[in-house]
């Protein structure tokens, strides 16, 4: 302990946001039965009302749950990616601070607010995976299409980083004497407007509200999720759900990553 | 040598604020020295070190910190400086230790290395007992130790810290001053903001005393008590009739023999300052003995009717800087 005026060795802020990275993934791994809960028990109970129950008693049609599982993976993507994100750091920037010690890790404000978005993205991505199991044990059996599989990774990445996105943006957004408002404001209507539970073609029927679900850009994820299995449900075309998702994802980044330094530097 | 952290014509301006919460501040800081910022809250201390800690962006003047300008290389000044916040922003996700490791981590301490000074750190802030469990329910001494423990990790140049001990027992209190005064033994530079003159004048080695946004008078705590009038004081509470002002009572006590100075005195801490219910109070400095003043005091302000209500007798101290500069108490 004499060293104190030694300068501090050279080292990269990929090192930081590493160190930043493991943090996060340490404390995920000892709280792991409550993120799995966290991220489960939401799409499981409604596979499993709308998959099962309502197809069991005939208020559904045969083959409902073909068209929900999908949804499903989007929606769990979606909204865990907005949650691991959204609710920490609104209480980490209007609360606990728990937020400055890494702001003041010697790498750029924007890395800082990079890492929370793959950190959700990573555990977005996670949830997706684990309901695909669930899905199999809930419903006996899920789509399934080996031919598909390219474009339904390629749809949980998009998805999950979306989320991410979603959350960054409220995340900065929000005061934490605001939250509840905001967020039975923002997410009830994004959890029923992406189009997890019906097919976007479908509601041509319904247009007003066909046009409402072409704005929120889950439904692209939920539409290409079922491109890639169930393609004979009719389906927005994959590549237009590819750019309307890159696309979302390129702005809420651009427009989160400002709010956070907004947070972050008086 | 250059200075450990610098400002130069400082100015911050929050968007919508009517004035300037930094006014054109500059300032030095020795390598190895403690130096204080003294002044009320809202003086634009905190503002200050904000920027120096590259958390405010100034709306103009530059600020250094180890040589490294903090708004052309933040990151680069994040290395060698730390921040000891005065309310906790500890990790509460993770034990007392692990936030020790993991902002070494976050500083790229190698890992080998981590473990020996988080050992050492934890022992010599008293932390050892508690260091495995999270710090949830801890008192504010213990949570202030750990964040000084937390900033040593990655030997920073510079430690900045916010009301050290405000809000802290007095044991704890004396505890941290002997673990910041250890830090001065080894050469860390130390900031600190304080409203407390106590803190000040038994830590910094030199104090700039700061209000309004402006630095007011920058020197040893020594010095600045020599720099006022007289070598003791004498506050009187007085109760003035009502044909008389305070301004008579600030007459009335300058023409007493051996009073060098008088300052009418505001804003004290029990409310009581002037006007109310023809109450006033003022200070006088002395070269002599002060109690020897009170006696000829109360004849001479009882000629004009007034009558003495409190006597306190002190040698100069902080507090009595900052009233002489800006004729009113700190708090």
């Amino acid at each position: 302990m004499t060293a104190y005026a030694e300068p501090v060795r050279a080292q990269t802020q990929t090192g930081a946001f590493v160190a930043v990275l493991r943090r996060d993934l340490y404390v995920t791994g000892k709280e792991l039965p409550v993120f799995l809960a966290q991220v489960i028990l939401q799409p499981f109970f409604l596979l499993f009302v709308f998959g099962k129950v309502l197809g069991s008693l005939g208020y559904t049609q045969h083959g409902y749950s073909n068209l929900l599982f999908p949804g499903l993976l989007a929606l769990t993507a979606v909204i865990t990616g907005m949650q691991t994100l959204a609710f920490p750091l609104v209480l980490e920037f209007g609360w606990t601070k728990e937020i400055e010690d890494r702001l003041l890790a010697p790498m750029r404000t924007g890395l800082v607010a990079a890492e929370k978005m793959v950190f959700a993205s990573l555990r977005a991505l996670i949830a997706a995976t684990l309901m695909i199991p669930i899905g199999i044990l809930v419903l006996g059996s899920i789509p399934w299409r080996w031919s598909g599989v390219p474009l339904l990774i390629v749809m949980m990445i998009l998805a999950s980083v979306l989320g991410a996105g979603l959350g960054l943006v409220l995340g900065t957004l929000v005061t934490p004497n605001r939250i509840n408002v905001v967020f039975s404001l923002v997410f009830t209507p994004l959890l029923f407007t992406g189009c997890s539970q019906y097919p976007w073609p479908s509601l041509s029927s319904l247009p007003w509200f066909q046009v409402i679900t072409a704005c929120n850009p889950m439904t692209y994820a939920s539409e290409g999720m079922r491109a890639a299995l169930v393609p004979g449900v009719p389906h927005i075309q994959p590549w237009i759900s590819v750019v309307v998702l890159a696309g979302s994802i390129v702005v809420l980044s651009l427009v989160g990553i400002r709010g956070f330094y907004r947070r972050a530097i008086d | 040598m250059s200075a450990a952290a610098s400002v130069r014509e400082l100015v911050k301006r929050y968007p919508k604020a009517p004035v300037n919460a930094v006014d054109g501040i500059s300032f030095a800081v020795a390598p190895g020295e403690v130096f204080g910022l003294l002044g009320p809250n809202g003086a634009g201390k905190t503002t200050t070190v904000g920027i120096l800690t590259t958390r405010v962006r100034p709306t103009s003047g530059t600020a250094e910190v180890d040589g490294l300008d903090v708004l052309r290389d933040p990151v680069a000044a994040r290395r060698r400086l730390a921040v000891v916040p005065q309310r906790s922003n500890l990790d509460r996700s993770i034990s007392i230790r692990r936030n020790l490791l993991f902002h070494a981590a976050y500083h790229g301490v190698p890992a080998a290395e981590r473990e020996r000074r988080a050992n050492e750190l934890l022992e010599q802030f008293g932390l050892l007992e508690r260091a495995d469990s999270k710090p949830d329910f801890i008192s504010g001494g213990q949570s202030q130790r750990i964040m000084i423990a937390r900033a040593l990790m990655h030997e920073p140049a510079v430690l900045f810290l916010d009301e050290p001990s405000t809000g802290l027992d007095p044991a704890a209190r004396l505890f941290v001053w002997d673990r910041l005064r250890e830090l001065k033994e080894r050469g860390v530079t130390l900031v600190l903001t304080t409203h407390d003159m106590h803190e000040a004048a038994a830590l910094a080695e030199r104090v700039a005393i700061i209000d309004h946004g402006r630095l007011l008078a920058i020197d040893t705590p020594q010095a600045l008590i020599r720099s006022l009038p007289g070598k003791a004081t004498l506050e009187l509470a007085t109760r003035i009739p009502p044909d008389r002002s305070a301004d008579d009572l600030l007459t009335a006590t300058r023409t007493i023999s051996g009073v060098d100075a008088v300052e009418s005195v505001q804003g004290q801490p029990d409310g009581d300052g002037n006007g109310a219910a023809g109450e006033a109070r003022v200070r006088l400095y002395v070269s002599g003995d002060a109690a020897l003043l009170v006696g000829p005091a109360a004849t001479r302000l009882a000629e004009d009717g007034m009558t003495i209500t409190d006597v306190a007798l002190g040698s100069p101290s902080l507090e009595d800087v900052f009233i002489h500069l800006t004729g009113r108490a700190l708090r």
